[in-house]
């Protein structure tokens, strides 16, 4: 590089998006499609599953079959480029707490791997002090987004089936796949140990999507996690932000990384300024209105780093919340094999790639020692092997006897070996649990005063630990697996003690981060109001997991798409008003 | 668009999921060639440049030596032997999949480095030739001493975790090739209908009620 220039974009656009996930790419969606004119800035590459997808790839087409790198951290052939770590763009953490951030720096970000789970938080996820009196209430009730939960599965579409729970709201779904062999196992030790488990609720066009001739129907290759070629599942890339661009009013730039929120003197944004990653210049781009949907916590960042004079605490942060009440979902995992399945019969049972069955949390818990709850994954099958397969068999074929009957010594070699693998295909599953954690103060992100990324843009840093509450919880749900898998007539895996707190990951590593811009009435205590808009700057706005107050156990993306989508139907109305 | 058009929009029609991946690569190659290899076809659209490169640059290193690879091909059709379902480890090119893999995770090079001359070492000491030299019926009396865990001797212990570790890459590099997917009888990645458990499943495990 010979020298650096700064370059101002001269059309002033109607609204600069930053970010195109869930958040970034449900507003792009709804403002291009009313006709104003949106600049998206992605800090990663441009990304469309019909072409970049590796879906329907076999384990031999990767030369490492399949395993996981530190560009792919779920496998070589994952939707998401990124990870835990990002080469040049470090964040740290204080006081010896532990934070693990996920990026995925791409069109669609993050929305092109997950699992589709696609869940509505319910009216006591939103208004949930009352139980008791440890979280803080959002300022809008179930009721209020209601209704734009019942947009989004129109438009994006969701299989499940109306149960009529009490704080699992029922969505308009499309049929659910029926349960994989292993999964009927699980749905039966499940209702001799109490615990309901019901058909699951995934973003996957399980039928053809009425009056919608982009996206097909999904094949079922149960890949969702490689984004999928034909459309048939949720991705930000190929159902929201591809389509805003056919309407000619959204521009994206990719590998455009945004360093600050600009703002005048008065503290009204004016643009952003973003370093291109294609030419190392530094750029301008103005608008009438930001939106950030970078995510909670690089959102949280953009503001932090965004100082002036009429802002000197970051933008949208006179209260100090911006990077406060960070909150995770809590996560253990356990799972086992089942005997009886030994030497089952063949055939395609891949499904689709979110879950066939799952676990809502109907329980009392006035009697446990933790507040609130958890849902349970489950999932096993016939599935495609990849790197991993196979291995650990001498802890495994010496436990049941052989085909003739006798015990054999575990491990070995040879024929005999080779038939144990074929004997155990198949016969293995999971659970993985997933719970509400306490939205705190004092787990919070915020800048790093030594550090910087390879742009020169201050890093974060995390201070972030798990109470007593998410431990007893993750205690809870070991028990439970292991009463299920007791009911199953399943072997379970080793089960995790106390010394690991049962199993329980470290907080980030569920990617359900939220909560670090939050809503609220009371501009002391909040940094946005209840439609997103930042109390200190009219014309500003977040809508990525930021605005949580309190995340339930349920999975953040629905939320966040129908909180996007209620804020930029909000931006619309207001401008009709001239209000901004 | 239904579940037909939308296959037909990818290319894949009622065309298998080979058939596809075999639209995929350059022409002039045939995929039945080498889908057994370790380097599989060299797709790189979705790629990142960088992965591109790293790969590039890790299948250009070199890591094991001849000798090294020999034994490596050995032990690795003992292993996983020739039966009357499907070829061996080497038949696999398994080995090529070991000489690949602990490049791009090297915390597996010196456990396999080491291990290998362990072997050797052991096998000079009791036959006074390494391991590939020594006779069958030695390589397999050798082996019998590390291959199961649990009644190793004590001084055989630093050999049973170096052939656990075999084993389990020798597994992995087999059963996910064509030959080892096939002989496996996974049926999957191919587009279909997916309609719940079959029913003579079902009956055969009594679940007929649940589904």
């Amino acid at each position: 590089m010979d020298d650096i220039q700064l370059k101002k974009s001269a059309t002033p656009y109607d609204a600069i998006i930053v970010g195109s996930g869930a958040g970034g790419g449900m507003a792009g969606y709804v403002l291009a499609h009313a006709g104003l004119k949106v600049l998206m800035l992605e800090a990663g590459p441009f990304f469309d599953p019909k072409t970049d997808s590796m879906q329907l790839k076999w384990p031999y087409d990767s030369p490492r079959r399949g395993a996981s790198t530190n560009t792919r951290n779920f496998g070589d052939f994952d939707g998401a480029f990124g990870g835990w770590d990002l080469d040049g763009e470090p964040y740290t953490t204080k006081d010896k707490t532990e934070f693990y951030w996920f990026r995925s720096r791409m069109l669609g970000g993050r929305t092109n791997h997950w699992g589709r789970i696609s869940l509505r938080m319910g009216p006591d996820d939103f208004k949930g002090h009352h139980i008791d009196g440890l979280t803080d209430d959002w300022p809008i009730t179930y009721d209020e987004v209601k209704p734009f939960y019942d947009k989004v599965d129109r438009m994006i579409g969701v299989y499940g089936t109306v149960e009529n729970l009490p704080n699992e709201p029922d969505g308009i779904f499309l049929p659910p796949p029926k349960p994989r062999l292993n999964e009927l196992f699980i749905m039966k030790g499940a209702a001799k140990a109490g615990v309901k488990v019901i058909p699951g609720r995934g973003s996957v066009l399980t039928e053809a999507l009425p009056d919608n001739k982009d996206r097909g129907a999904c094949f079922f290759c149960g890949q969702c996690g490689r984004s999928c070629k034909v459309y048939g599942d949720f991705s930000s890339s190929s159902c929201l932000v591809i389509p805003a661009m056919k309407t000619g009013n959204l521009k994206v730039i990719s590998n455009a990384m945004v360093r600050e929120v600009l703002t005048d003197k008065n503290g009204l944004a004016t643009g952003v300024s973003y370093v291109s990653k294609d030419d190392m210049q530094e750029y301008q781009a103005s608008a009438k209105i930001v939106i950030l949907g970078a995510s909670a916590c690089e959102s949280a960042r953009l503001l932090l780093n965004s100082k002036s004079s009429a802002h000197p605490g970051g933008l949208a942060n006179s209260s100090g919340v911006v990077g406060k009440y960070l909150h995770d979902s809590t996560g253990a995992d356990a799972g086992g094999w089942l005997p009886v399945l030994q030497d089952r019969k063949r055939y395609n049972e891949d499904g689709t790639g979110s879950i066939h069955i799952y676990g809502p949390w109907v329980y009392d818990n006035k009697k446990l020692n933790f507040p609130r709850g958890y849902h349970i994954e489950f999932g096993g099958g016939l599935g495609m092997p990849g790197y991993g397969f196979g291995w650990g068999m001498e802890g495994l074929n010496g436990t049941v006897p052989g085909r003739d009957g006798k015990k054999k010594e575990a491990g070995g070699f040879g024929a005999s070996l080779k038939d144990d693998y074929r004997r155990f295909y198949g016969v293995d599953f999971g659970m993985a649990g997933r719970g509400t954690a306490i939205a705190r103060a004092d787990n919070y992100c915020e800048i790093d005063p030594n550090v910087v990324d390879k742009f020169g843009i201050p890093v974060l840093r995390f201070h972030y630990k798990w109470s007593d509450y998410e431990i007893n919880q993750a205690k809870h749900m070991q028990d439970t697996f292991q009463h299920i898998m007791h009911e199953m007539g399943a072997v379970a895996w080793p089960s995790p003690g106390a010394d690991t707190s049962y199993g329980l990951e470290a907080p980030g590593r569920i990617i359900h981060e939220v909560g670090t811009v939050r809503m609220g009435d009371d501009p002391k205590t909040s940094a946005l109001n209840k439609f997103c808009q930042a109390h200190d700057c009219k014309n500003l706005f977040v809508v990525d997991a930021g605005p949580f107050v309190q995340q339930g156990d349920k999975n953040a993306t629905w939320t966040i798409l129908a909180l996007s989508m209620r804020t930029a139907e909000y931006i619309l109305a207001q401008r009709n008003k001239l209000n901004v | 668009m239904n579940r037909r058009e939308s296959l037909k929009a990818i290319g894949l029609g009622t065309l298998s999921a080979t058939a596809f991946l075999e639209s995929c690569k350059p022409k002039g190659e045939k995929l039945a060639e080498d889908t057994n290899t370790q380097n599989g076809p060299d797709d790189e659209a979705g790629r990142l440049p960088t992965e591109v490169a790293r790969d590039k640059k890790l299948k250009e290193e070199k890591f094991f030596n001849p000798h090294e690879m020999a034994t490596i091909t050995v032990l690795g059709d003992i292993i996983i032997p020739k039966d009357a379902r499907s070829g061996s480890a080497s038949d696999a090119k398994v080995p090529e999949f070991i000489e690949f893999i602990v490049k791009d995770m090297p915390e597996h090079k010196t456990p396999m480095r080491g291990g290998l001359r362990w072997l050797d070492v052991q096998c000079l000491n009791r036959y006074g030739k390494s391991f590939v030299d020594v006779s069958s019926a030695q390589q397999i009396e050798m082996v019998t001493e590390i291959a199961y865990p649990a009644k190793a001797k004590p001084e055989m212990q630093q050999g049973v975790a170096f052939f656990n570790l075999m084993r389990n890459l020798t597994a992995t590099g087999f059963f996910t090739t064509k030959m080892g997917i096939e002989d496996l009888g996974y049926v999957g990645n191919s587009p279909n209908q997916w309609k719940g458990v079959p029913i003579e499943v079902l009956k055969q495990y009594g679940m007929e009620d649940m589904a």
